[in-house]
Order: structure tokens, then C-alpha cells, then sequence
């Protein structure tokens, strides 16, 4: 497949893995984190985790939508299926996502269609009388889709349309996970597909005010490798700066129309993060000239923080305090077939992926090498 | 969920378009990008293409991976 597989060539991966060894050598301990749910994939299909000097570490960060989407917003939509009339709408990954009382798949009788795109859940809108909700989760990649599909409904007039929006912004989030003194990060591997949107701009403010390198990578396995090596000659070099390995699709400035959709629909505004807390100025909510398609105002809803405590510590692996298999619950009481916390859930999150790929067979237990 | 790939453009009207990629067929919606045209690659995510894939920059990051330093240097 043309611009995939070029990018897997395993001939080339040697060439790779020497020259980062060589420029980790002589570098003090790095955590290096990827904030995207697609590169953490990308790395643990690739062993790559096991491949890297002693030196280098690769932490999953909050870079999966539907792990930090919190229990109140899950619950606000198990509450709409209780409704008569309603279909809700929403991406597959969300349906085994645990609220404080059970997930969406639990509801039996509701109507709930697992759609690929916002434009589904639209026309399901178009065909039907009943009130269809589009659950509206993601980052910026898929924030201006979603704008696209408001201004539709809007140009068509479409009045049994709503969105319960939970879209969050990254480069705010990183910001956030810097100012825990807890949390030891010091690089970051960007996100692709987000910066396709959004372009290196936003994420200046981590190199320069916070020093921290960054680069932004596509998701083969080629292209992680060579993020790690321009990372590590920002460290050799002593500098932090906003790099792009990505560059075939993304540009400096991000994609304009997409990025003015955007604003066109929805405003900034503070955030709730599942383990994160609210993070200033990281979520997107619609403005006032599209509320009408709000479904909390449309039904009312009210989204209620819950302080149920299930042994989950989804939050201390999102911020990349601890790395998966420290959790009591992964791998006991929390698997891919029976999950406790959305990191699990999502195809996706980094539980997900260190129980796929880093459990070695034959151990059953986790080790770096 | 971030997922998107890169998809050839074969079919445009207007703001929709159909997209391949080995034999398989899907219409997308063409809002977010501009200036593209039917034999440009698309990253598509959700329904929509988000981006052109720039050919240039796509060779000369494969040229990148051939250029093996010597041993010993970075």
C-alpha cells in the first residue's frame, strides 16, 4: 500500500535502532512520552519498548480520547438511553467504556448505533422522527469533522439532531501533566493526525517556556524510530525546539479551513479529564449560535462528577506516573474482556496495548528487557 | 481513535469525493482540505479527509531512513 508499507521496511529499522543506541549513549535517563493512542499501538506491535537502551524510556500519556473522557459524561449518556425516543449515536470504542453504573453495551433495548463518522449519526438524523445524539469524542483530528456536520444540521435545518460534545484539546493537557511535580517527562513524541490540524505551533509554549523537546511523528513504525533520533539530538544538542518528522501531512501552520471550522462552531473552554482533573482552556463546547444542537441543554442533563472508587489508576497512567502492569487491578480483576477502566476499553489505550503486546508469553509478567 | 490513512482521491463532486485504497471504496466528504485533485492521496479519518499527502516530503523522509550513517558517527 503506497505510503504505509514504504514506512514499515524492516530493512531500514537496524540502521535506526543503531543510531539511537549511539546517540542515547552519554545521555542521562530520559522519559520520553507519546500522546497519541495510535503511536502507543505503533510501539507496542513493534517491540519497541524491549528494543530500546537502558536509558530511554517510552511513557503512554492522555493520548486517547476515550480514556480521558470521564464517568460523569458516560453517565449523562447512559441516562439519554433511559429516555424514550432517543438514538444515540457514537464511535465503537465508547460502547464498553465503564460510567459509575455500568457502560453502554449494558443497555439492552436502547437504541444505540456504533457509527464511523459524525456524518452517519446524521443521516441516521435525516431518516428517522426519533431525537438522534451524537456522542462527540475526540481531539482536534476529529473535532473539525464534527464542525462540518453542525454546519450541515444547521444549513438543513435539521431539528432532531443534538451533540453531547466531550471534544479535548492536547497541547493544554501536556502543559498540565508539566506542572505535576510529580511527573517526570522529558520529551514528547506529538501526535500526528492532531498536528495535521492544529500544525507545530501549539506546542511551542512546552519547548520554549518548559524546555521540553518535541516532535511530531507519524505512526509507522519507521517514523517513531526516527522521531526518537531527532529527539535525542535536541537533547544532544542541548536545545528544545518544535520539530516535524511528519511532514508529508503536516504542515507548520496546521490546516487552515480545517482549524477555522472549528472555530467557526465551537468555543475553548475548561475541561474535565478522566484521572486528570479539569485542565484550563483543554476542552471545545459549542457557541452560543449553535446551542441548539447541545444535547445537555436540549435534555436538560446534568453531568455529575462521581467519586466512585473502583482500584482502577487510569489517572497515575495517563500522567505516566506509573507504566501499566503497576496497577493491582491489570491483568487481575481488569482485562481487555473483562475492563475496568477505559485504558483497558479503548482498542487503543495504553492498558490495552501493554496487555496485548508487552506481556511476554510464557512470564506472564511484565519486564522492561 | 486517531486513526487516518492515506486514501487515493478517484472520484470529486463538489465537496464529496470517493477515496481507494487496495481495491476498497468509500465516499468522504471533502470540507476540510483545498485544492485537491481526482489522483491526490488523502489522510482520512471519521468520514472526512483532514489533509494532502505532500510527495515530496513523503520522499525525502523514506531518503532520510537510507541515510545510514558510518559507525561512530551520529
Amino acid at each position: 500500500m503506497r505510503f504505509l508499507t514504504e514506512y514499515r521496511d524492516t530493512e531500514k529499522l537496524e540502521s535506526l535502532y543503531g543510531r539511537i543506541s549511539r546517540l542515547a549513549s552519554g545521555l542521562p535517563r530520559l522519559n520520553l512520552m507519546e500522546v497519541c493512542g495510535t503511536h502507543t499501538m505503533t510501539i507496542g506491535r513493534a517491540g519497541l519498548r524491549r528494543r530500546l537502551p537502558e536509558n530511554i524510556s517510552l511513557l503512554s500519556g492522555p493520548g486517547c480520547p476515550v480514556c480521558v473522557t470521564p464517568d460523569s459524561y458516560l453517565d449523562a449518556a447512559i441516562k439519554l438511553t433511559e429516555r424514550k425516543n432517543i438514538c444515540l449515536a457514537t464511535f465503537g470504542d465508547m460502547m464498553k467504556v465503564p460510567g459509575s453504573q455500568g457502560n453502554l453495551e449494558e443497555r439492552q433495548g436502547s437504541e444505540i448505533a456504533v457509527v464511523y463518522s459524525p456524518l452517519e449519526a446524521l443521516e441516521i438524523a435525516r431518516k428517522t422522527i426519533k431525537e438522534v445524539v451524537f456522542l462527540a469524542v475526540g481531539f482536534e483530528t476529529t473535532a473539525p469533522s464534527v464542525a462540518s456536520v453542525v454546519l450541515t444540521a444547521a444549513r438543513e435545518k435539521i431539528k432532531n439532531f443534538s451533540l453531547l460534545v466531550a471534544h479535548k484539546l492536547i497541547p493544554p493537557a501536556m502543559a498540565c501533566l508539566l506542572q505535576d511535580r510529580k511527573v517526570k517527562i522529558d520529551g514528547f513524541i506529538c501526535p500526528g493526525h492532531v498536528s495535521a490540524i492544529i500544525g507545530a505551533r501549539p506546542y511551542r509554549v512546552i519547548a520554549e517556556r518548559y524546555h521540553r523537546p518535541c516532535v511530531i511523528a507519524g505512526f509507522e513504525i519507521l517514523d517513531v524510530l526516527q522521531a526518537l533520533v531527532m529527539l535525542l539530538v535536541q537533547f544532544q544538542e542541548k536545545r528544545a525546539a518544535v520539530e516535524i518528522q511528519y511532514s508529508r501531512c503536516v504542515q507548520p501552520a496546521g490546516n487552515l479551513r480545517a482549524r477555522h471550522l472549528m472555530a467557526e462552531v465551537f468555543k475553548v473552554g475548561d475541561a474535565e479529564w478522566r484521572g486528570m482533573g479539569v485542565i484550563p482552556k483543554s476542552g471545545l463546547f459549542l457557541k452560543k449560535e449553535y446551542s441548539e444542537f447541545d444535547a445537555v441543554r436540549r435534555f436538560s442533563l446534568q453531568l455529575v462528577k462521581s467519586e466512585k472508587f473502583t482500584g482502577c489508576r487510569c489517572g497515575d497512567i495517563l500522567k505516566g506516573l506509573i507504566a501499566p502492569p503497576d496497577c493491582p487491578c491489570f491483568g487481575q480483576s481488569c482485562t481487555p474482556a473483562r475492563p475496568k477502566g477505559p485504558c483497558m476499553v479503548s482498542s487503543e489505550g495504553a492498558c490495552a496495548a501493554y496487555y496485548r503486546y508487552e506481556l511476554l508469553p510464557g512470564r506472564g509478567k511484565w519486564q522492561k528487557s | 481513535m486517531c486513526l487516518a490513512v492515506p486514501m487515493k482521491l478517484v472520484e470529486k463532486k463538489g465537496e464529496e469525493g470517493v477515496v481507494e485504497l487496495a481495491g476498497v471504496r468509500r465516499k468522504i466528504r471533502l470540507d476540510l482540505v483545498d485544492n485537491v485533485r481526482v489522483g491526490d492521496y488523502l489522510i482520512v479519518h471519521a468520514g472526512f479527509a483532514i489533509e494532502k499527502l505532500n510527495l515530496k516530503e513523503a520522499k525525502k523522509t523514506l531518503k532520510l531512513f537510507q541515510e545510514i550513517p558510518a559507525p561512530g558517527q551520529k
